[in-house]
């Protein structure tokens, strides 16, 4: 439907409540709300608000489909008891206030922190790193690096962010090189 | 380093710094026990966890890496804590949460009017950040020329046409000639009289004389002394002059607070930035990709950056090892190069100072109204356009020329990137240099007593300001011609001849990759020209805002339809702090040639608003004697050496402080670096102790 029908499906209250709550602007809100109900089946978009979207078609969002880090994203974000990274709306608005622009640096690298510890054991050890340039290079085999290029690279970031020498990155020492980033956060943005 | 592999994983999960980690991640995931319930078996580490928790707690809820849910009960256990506190208290709050609640709706409607939005979002989406960046930089000097024009047009276009038609009562005081010879004020603009043919408009257009010469666009329009609106006195020399710093300053602070913006950076730190791994790995993926192609390529140049930059460390090892034989002959190498590329960039120089020359000599401009022999127009069109072309060539040529030289001085290749771009920037901006240097040669070519009377060479040069503006008018319509001619007529073809025919020296050339340093190096050179053309002609801007309104859509459109992607990833951060400071670099040089017409050449007295005053400077102490003593007093006092040398000396001790400073904190920094190994390495040690003691 149009911009004006989405805008009285959701109640003024919880409106605000979601802008008090997130970084998103009104137009951003109702955007995502847009884009959420079109990947529901038709019967469900009454009550997007909360429905539960399966990770495949959350996949096929333009914005997270070319995504190397697309299962990541859903697993960090998804609030699904049965584990198998649904997301509801609200869940949908979280990330996209992770990545909005008007996200503190602060907020964008923990999640970020999250994103890459493919292992969810809270540190980025070598295994987490070789995963995270892999997804970088690309999948399939000729696009990965040699052994010896992914020791050399994960030694040369391990020297930059690894403060206390314990061979494994931790939150505070992620967040201490990503401040330093310059890149970080013009590129950990997702703008619908 | 010693094994970390001994230490038994279940104590390092009970350590209180583990703990918080998992706590503030496991938000979702984990239903942690209330550990207030259980403060009686923790103790220490459950204040500890309380404190951390009340810590976090401060920051508004939408700040807290926690899901929607926790956010609102987190919300709300904040708004319970607000009833406790003071009446004063709430109301600080309830009034900052309303405020803010406003701002973003007001961002919210100016988001709507920010130019070209979708258009760059789609650029994004399918090239990435580093293109996006440089539209962006389009974009920017849009609005920017736009102000400029709002500015000149507003304090001083509009006045004199207002004046000159007479609205509002206003009347006008023209400039009477005092204390100046006669034969100095003999000014003919030839307007187009009488019955002329279509094509001398067009010619007038390209070349700026003609009917062009008489209009607001140049400097020589604007004799007038002062403007009275009912009572008010408007001063318009001073008004032409506080306009022009009024544009510089804007333009300066305005490019200073963009590149503040964008670079929020601790610069004591020795490693470059922009070329460390991790900035390369954590930073590395634009998450705004939302083309699956684009997605492909951005993976196949990320490799390929990152298989380089390993590489080149390594070609960094061998240089370090490099016997002295080597080093010398590399470094009489490269210094044979270095004179080479001065040789180079001198030629440049002495052929537009020469060329210059000629066409100022030569153009001839009385044959206008002459109706015979169109083939001497346009040789006398292109002989005015002399100098733009040669400086388009020599633009051209020159980077060439450069990145042919630089494979001879074995340099890693990042940094024969910058250096090529480095001595491309320098070629550019020493041009304009070149060309304004030999403009004012001979306009203050004062052998022969040729300028006795006053002060610049007045046979050749009537009105110097409006021929000035003139040649800045037309490189900058020389300028857009190119860039549209070469789009047209080199990118399109060139697509066009790769797609349809399979010989080996075309496939050869390939697509044409979208250089970025090219393009900005461009534009900057077209804001430098419209800086320093301002002065002598304040419609500048508004042409300058067309022309890089259209160059936007056209570059666009290159962009999508024949360009490929480069080889190595662009990244936004580094390619905009080095569009803005060559900006800075080029205003900055703009600078001194208006600082030189300013204060030193004497403004022309036959046209122009300065004509009463020697230099167009003197317009500012004339002003300042109308002024109450005591304040006349402090401001030459402010201008006087008794106060800037003082002044001088005070900068520089707030300097050395701030320095000793920043080496005293750098110092600090790595004592805490060392601190925190040997910490971590105490710790493994001591819970390798503790488990060899427990069996």
């Amino acid at each position: 439907g149009a911009m004006g029908g989405s805008a009285s499906l959701i109640p003024r209250d919880l409106l605000g409540e979601y802008q008090e709550l997130t970084f998103l602007s009104k137009q951003e809100i109702l955007l995502a709300y847009k884009r959420f109900s079109e990947l529901l089946p038709k019967e469900e978009r009454e009550n997007a608000c909360s429905a539960r979207v399966p990770k495949s078609q959350i996949l096929m969002l333009p914005e997270l489909r070319a995504n190397p880090f697309q299962h990541r994203i859903c697993h960090v974000f998804s609030t699904s008891e049965t584990q198998d990274d649904s997301m509801s709306f609200e869940d949908f608005l979280d990330m996209l206030s992770v990545f909005s622009d008007s996200a503190t640096s602060d907020i964008k690298s923990h999640y970020a922190f999250r994103i890459f510890d493919f292992d969810n054991d809270g540190t980025l050890d070598r295994k987490d790193l070789e995963q995270l340039v892999n997804c970088l290079t690309g999948q399939g085999e000729e696009s990965r690096l040699s052994s010896a290029e992914m020791e050399q690279l994960i030694q040369n970031i391990l020297e930059e962010s690894d403060i206390d020498k314990d061979g494994t990155i931790n939150l505070a020492e992620f967040q201490h090189v990503v401040s330093r980033s310059p890149d970080f956060a013009s590129s950990f943005k997702i703008v619908l | 380093q010693e094994p970390h592999g001994a230490a038994p994983v279940d104590f390092l999960q009970e350590l209180p710094s583990y703990q918080s980690a998992r706590r503030r991640r496991g938000g979702t995931q984990e239903r942690r026990p209330s550990l207030l319930g259980t403060a009686g078996s923790r103790g220490a580490p459950a204040r500890a966890l309380q404190q951390e928790r009340g810590e976090l707690a401060d920051r508004p809820a939408r700040e807290q890496p926690i899901c929607m849910a926790e956010k609102r009960r987190a919300r709300d256990s904040q708004q319970a804590e607000t009833e406790r506190l003071s009446r004063w208290k709430k109301w600080k709050r309830t009034s900052s949460k309303s405020l803010k609640r406003a701002l973003s709706e007001v961002q919210g409607l100016a988001s709507y009017l920010v130019l070209w939005r979708h258009d760059i979002h789609s650029i994004e989406g399918k090239f990435g950040t580093g293109i996006q960046s440089y539209f962006s930089f389009l974009r920017f000097l849009v609005l920017l020329n736009f102000i400029n024009f709002i500015l000149m047009f507003s304090f001083v276009t509009l006045p004199t046409i207002i004046s000159n038609y007479g609205t509002f009562n206003s009347t006008i005081a023209y400039i009477s000639s005092k204390n100046i010879d006669d034969i100095c004020t003999i000014y003919e603009p030839s307007g187009n009289k009488g019955l002329v043919y279509f094509y001398t408009y067009l010619q007038d257009l390209l070349s700026g004389t003609g009917f062009l010469e008489v209009t607001s666009l140049f400097y020589g329009y604007y004799s007038i002394d002062a403007v009275w609106i009912s009572i008010m006195r408007y001063n318009l020399p001073l008004a032409y002059l506080l306009a022009t710093f009024a544009y510089l300053a804007l333009s300066f602070l305005w490019i200073v607070k963009r590149s503040v913006e964008g670079f929020k950076h601790n610069l004591v730190h020795d490693a470059d930035p922009f070329q460390s791994y991790c900035n390369k790995v954590f930073a590395g993926w634009d998450f705004c990709i939302t083309d699956p192609h684009a997605a492909r390529l951005k993976h196949r140049s990320l490799q390929y950056e990152l298989q380089t930059d390993l590489q080149e460390e390594k070609l960094k090892q061998k240089i370090a090892e490099r016997s002295m034989n080597e080093k010398l002959r590399i470094y009489f190498l490269r210094i044979f190069i270095n004179i080479i590329v001065i040789a180079v960039l001198s030629g440049c120089f002495y052929s537009i100072f020469r060329v210059t020359v000629f066409s100022q000599e030569n153009s001839i401009v009385s044959i206008r109204n002459d109706t015979r022999r169109d083939l001497i127009k346009a040789v006398n069109l292109l002989v005015q356009y002399l100098p733009s072309i040669v400086i388009t060539l020599a633009n051209f040529l020159g980077p060439l020329i450069f990145s042919f030289l630089i494979g001879f001085e074995d340099y890693t290749p990042a940094f024969e990137i910058k250096l090529t771009l480095l001595r491309c920037v320098f070629l550019r901006l020493a041009n304009i240099a070149v060309l304004l240097f030999s403009l004012w040669s001979q306009i203050s070519d004062c052998g022969s007593d040729k300028c006795k009377p006053c002060g610049y060479n007045y046979k050749l040069y009537p009105c110097w300001e409006s021929d000035v503006g003139r040649e800045m008018y037309k490189l900058m319509i020389f300028d857009f011609i190119v860039i549209l001619a070469v789009a047209l007529f080199v990118d399109f073809p060139r697509k066009l001849l790769v797609n349809h025919c399979s010989w080996k020296l075309v496939q050869l050339f390939g697509h044409k990759e979208f250089g970025i340093s090219d393009n900005v190096l461009e534009i900057i050179y077209g804001q430098t020209i419209c800086w320093i053309g301002t002065f002598f002609s304040p419609l500048l801007p508004a042409i300058a805002t067309i022309k890089y309104f259209i160059i936007f859509y056209v570059k666009k459109i290159v962009l999508i339809h024949t360009s490929k992607p480069a080889a190595r990833p662009i990244r936004a951060s580094s390619s905009n702090f080095f569009f803005l400071v060559v900006l800075l670099i080029g205003l900055l040089l703009a600078f001194i040639p208006l600082g030189v017409s300013i204060a030193r050449i004497p403004s022309s007295k036959a046209c122009g608003p300065f004509s009463n005053f020697n230099t167009s400077w003197e317009v500012i102490p004339d002003t300042v004697l109308e002024f109450p003593t005591g304040l006349q007093h402090m401001l030459f006092g402010m201008a006087s050496e008794a106060f800037a040398v003082p002044f001088f000396v005070i900068l520089c001790i707030i300097m050395f402080y701030v320095i000793a400073l920043a080496r005293a904190h750098k110092r600090v920094v790595e004592q805490l670096r060392e601190q925190l190994v040997l910490e971590s390495r105490d710790k493994m040690f001591l819970i390798r102790k503790i488990t060899e003691a427990q069996r």
